[in-house]
């Protein structure tokens, strides 16, 4: 596989939200709207694509036995640094994705991407995949919320374009269901054409 | 490069050093970060005291003190303008909220009457209880320039004055009784 194809993989062929369905507690959770979708989807990316890389980097060293708790803590202290930096530089963004920010350690996404990807392919692979698959995270996660942002609220990336307050349902939870479903019928449909 | 073997000492080794590592990192992270966090903190509650008190001159923050209340204590921070107190930002906050408790900011001028108030945080349903933010709804300007002693605070249901939100009645209360909470603490210990 070419280095293009392993980059935009992550879009549509095995795009993690539509096609791998990991980490889809934050894909729920926070997609009230295309900018929170965004925020999210970056922080996972940054995370994604540093833990690859140390990941490719280190896997050599680390024995098979132990090597779950070891990319657990490489991410997790990766986390912890888009927390604190977030908190600092970005705290409006951090108010509204505070509580989903610590829950990046356990999304499947990042922890199987280190195991299935990086502690198996060589250091440019690993950052190549980890970038595109953390767009790829961010673009599903941006069109979800982007969804759910125009049929809830009438609005996009926070501009509004329809007065009141449109349908409530799709900013509740269950709405972030109804909208995930049928963009996957989409992506679907867009896979086999 | 050949695989490191998974004896004990291996796995122990490894363990250490990863662990030790990215304490460190951390470490220096929180170091680095620590200023501009406490920072863009300082600057949130500055501009939650500007939002609901007349302008002032003083640091209001710097000034801060508290008064007991529930077992609880309830920060003021006075508002003064040449030496005079022109009101108090009193932070406030509900345990009866929908989900959690939430936090206010409610200033109030000399006399207690409620000057303006602002949500600090809060874990409401979007779309119904969040609309007693300002940028959500015009909701919470029904309180602005009332004195609680006149204008009961209270949902109507319950036989005050206050408009609940339209499907929201338990976050209205909530939120009545935080500035309850603030007008209590004030009649107690504002007027030093």
């Amino acid at each position: 596989m070419n280095q293009l194809q392993n980059f935009s993989k992550g879009f549509i062929k095995e795009n993690p939200v539509f096609t791998l369905f990991l980490g889809l507690c934050p894909t729920l959770g926070v997609t009230t709207s295309a900018f929170n979708g965004l925020g999210m989807g970056l922080a996972t990316t940054f995370v994604l694509l540093m833990s690859n890389i140390v990941v490719s980097l280190v896997k050599s060293f680390i024995p098979d036995k132990v090597r779950i708790p070891s990319f657990i803590v490489i991410i997790a202290s990766f986390v912890t640094i888009v927390e604190l930096t977030m908190q600092a530089y970005l705290p409006s963004l951090f108010d509204q994705l505070g509580l989903f920010i610590p829950l990046i350690v356990v999304n499947c996404l990042v922890l199987g991407r280190a195991e299935a990807f990086a502690s198996k392919n060589n250091f440019l692979s690993s950052a190549i995949d980890g970038l595109g698959m953390g767009l790829g995270f961010a673009f599903a996660l941006t069109l979800l919320g982007g969804v759910r942002e125009v049929f809830g609220s009438g609005s996009i990336f926070g501009f509004k374009f329809i007065e009141g307050d449109g349908m409530l349902i799709f900013v509740l939870a269950p709405g972030a269901f109804i909208a995930l479903g049928y963009l996957i019928v989409l992506i679907k449909k867009l896979q086999k054409a | 490069m050949a695989k490191t073997k998974s004896s004990l000492i291996n796995m122990l080794l490894t363990l250490v050093l990863v662990t030790a590592i990215s304490g460190l990192v951390l470490g220096f992270v929180y170091e680095a970060t620590k200023g501009p966090i406490e920072k863009s903190k300082l600057a949130k509650k500055n501009r939650a005291i500007e939002n609901v008190v007349p302008v002032f001159d003083n640091q209001p923050v710097a000034e801060k003190f508290g008064v007991p209340m529930d077992g609880d204590t309830i920060v003021f921070y006075p508002a003064k303008k040449g030496g005079e107190i022109v009101g108090y930002a009193i932070e406030t906050y509900t345990k009866k909220a929908f989900s959690g408790t939430f936090k206010l900011m409610v200033g109030l001028l000399p006399d207690g009457t409620i000057n303006n108030i602002a949500v600090l945080e809060h874990k409401e349903t979007p779309g119904l209880g969040d609309k007693m933010e300002k940028k959500k709804s015009e909701w919470s300007v029904q309180f602005n320039g009332k004195h609680p002693d006149s204008f009961k605070l209270m949902v109507k249901k319950d036989g005050g004055d206050v408009d609940a939100i339209t499907a929201s009645t338990i976050s209205s209360r909530a939120y009545c009784d935080a500035v309850i909470r603030a007008y209590n603490a004030f009649k107690k210990g504002g007027k030093k």
